[in-house]
């Protein structure tokens, strides 16, 4: 059984409490089409579970496949550095086709980011290390793809549409979080 | 195929020499000192063993970081190899179990009859070539590297103790 190492923290990006029963961990590529798709079932999730569910996201950017993935994965870095994280990600995932520095830029001044600093940002690579420290979680931790998943630490398998995740989240919240 | 019938820690690693390229082959003793993961996967392209391979090369310094080679390893043939690694811009070999069909997947236990392809079989080989860990996916089901990696952990912490290794070569 593949768990969630570390758990879900304060150095995550977080929707909700980390005191609330259920913890939902994505593991996610801004440049993956299935991350895409998965952005509208945890929103629905959020819906249906209200002040139950805390949601985290923690990077995990496969450049083979997506060249356009880890930038996208700073620029949302140094968007929550400015305190406007989630903003930036959905627009990253609203926009997957769309994430040439131009774009990103665009994005930053929708979300009202101090542009120079964030300019800065990208190209120091300051949250470089940040993205590195996420993949390495997701090494350990036994992601197998994206999006990939953890219920209470432990990690989902099967499918990620809403029925099977709640299924999942409404038994993992019986019992004791793994992590 | 069953989980016990894969080769078991403890077991000597069968020697193999197989195609990485229409000319080159790779042998497992070409590695000997060094820790060897060989990652078995049913077929090039499909989509849970593209998501296996795109991860473990993502993630290819968690590997080196302990010194280890990772290999793939599947039925298909060179070429299809060269294109799906290409195509996946994979950072490790892919070893072509082709001639005779499966043999080596057959010698670690790992070969699914029925369906003539590899099981979704990992191995962890000390450096003396020795299996230290090794676990069958269930069908379907990908592994991520979360165990390859807790096993080099272990052997690195094993191997360090009588002589500690300044750094591990990558």
């Amino acid at each position: 059984m593949s768990t969630l190492k570390p758990s879900l923290g304060p150095r995550d990006h977080l929707r909700g409490e980390l005191s609330r029963p259920i913890h939902l961990v994505e593991f996610g590529d801004f440049e993956c089409p299935f991350c895409g798709q998965a952005q509208i079932v945890v929103h629905a999730l959020e819906r249906a579970l209200g002040d139950q569910l805390c949601v985290g996201f923690r990077n995990f950017p496969i450049v083979g496949a997506h060249p356009h993935a880890q930038l996208a994965a700073e620029a949302a870095e140094a968007a929550g550095a400015q305190g406007r994280y989630w903003q930036m990600h959905e627009l990253l995932f609203e926009n997957q086709h769309a994430l040439e520095i131009p774009h990103l830029d665009l994005y930053a001044e929708q979300v009202g980011l101090d542009m120079r600093r964030f300019a800065a940002d990208l190209d120091d690579h300051r949250h470089l290390e940040k993205i590195r420290s996420d993949l390495h979680s997701g090494a350990i931790s036994g992601v197998a793809g994206t999006p990939t998943f953890f219920i209470n630490g432990i990690r989902h398998e099967g499918p990620f549409d809403f029925d099977s995740l709640l299924a999942a989240m409404t038994l993992a919240a019986r019992f004791p979080r793994a992590g | 195929m069953e989980l016990s019938s894969i080769l078991q820690p403890g077991a000597r690693a069968p020697e193999f020499a197989l195609k990485t390229t229409p000319d080159q082959k790779l042998a497992l003793s070409d590695f000997r000192g060094k820790p060897v993961v060989l990652a078995f996967y049913p077929a090039d392209w499909s989509p849970v063993c593209s998501d296996q391979m795109a991860v473990y090369s993502q993630i290819i310094d968690e590997f080196r970081r302990h010194g280890a080679q990772l290999l793939g390893i599947s039925c298909d043939g060179v070429w299809c190899h060269l294109a799906f690694a290409r195509d996946r811009k994979l950072a490790f070999p892919l070893l072509s179990d082709f001639e005779p069909k499966g043999d080596v997947a057959r010698s670690y236990g790992c070969y699914d009859d029925a369906a003539g392809v590899c099981g979704r079989a990992l191995f962890v080989i000390d450096g003396a070539g020795k299996v230290a860990w090794s676990y069958l996916a269930p069908v379907g089901i990908n592994p991520g590297a979360d165990g390859i990696l807790a096993a080099l952990e272990d052997l690195s912490e094993s191997s360090s103790r009588p002589r500690p290794q300044q750094g591990d070569r990558s």
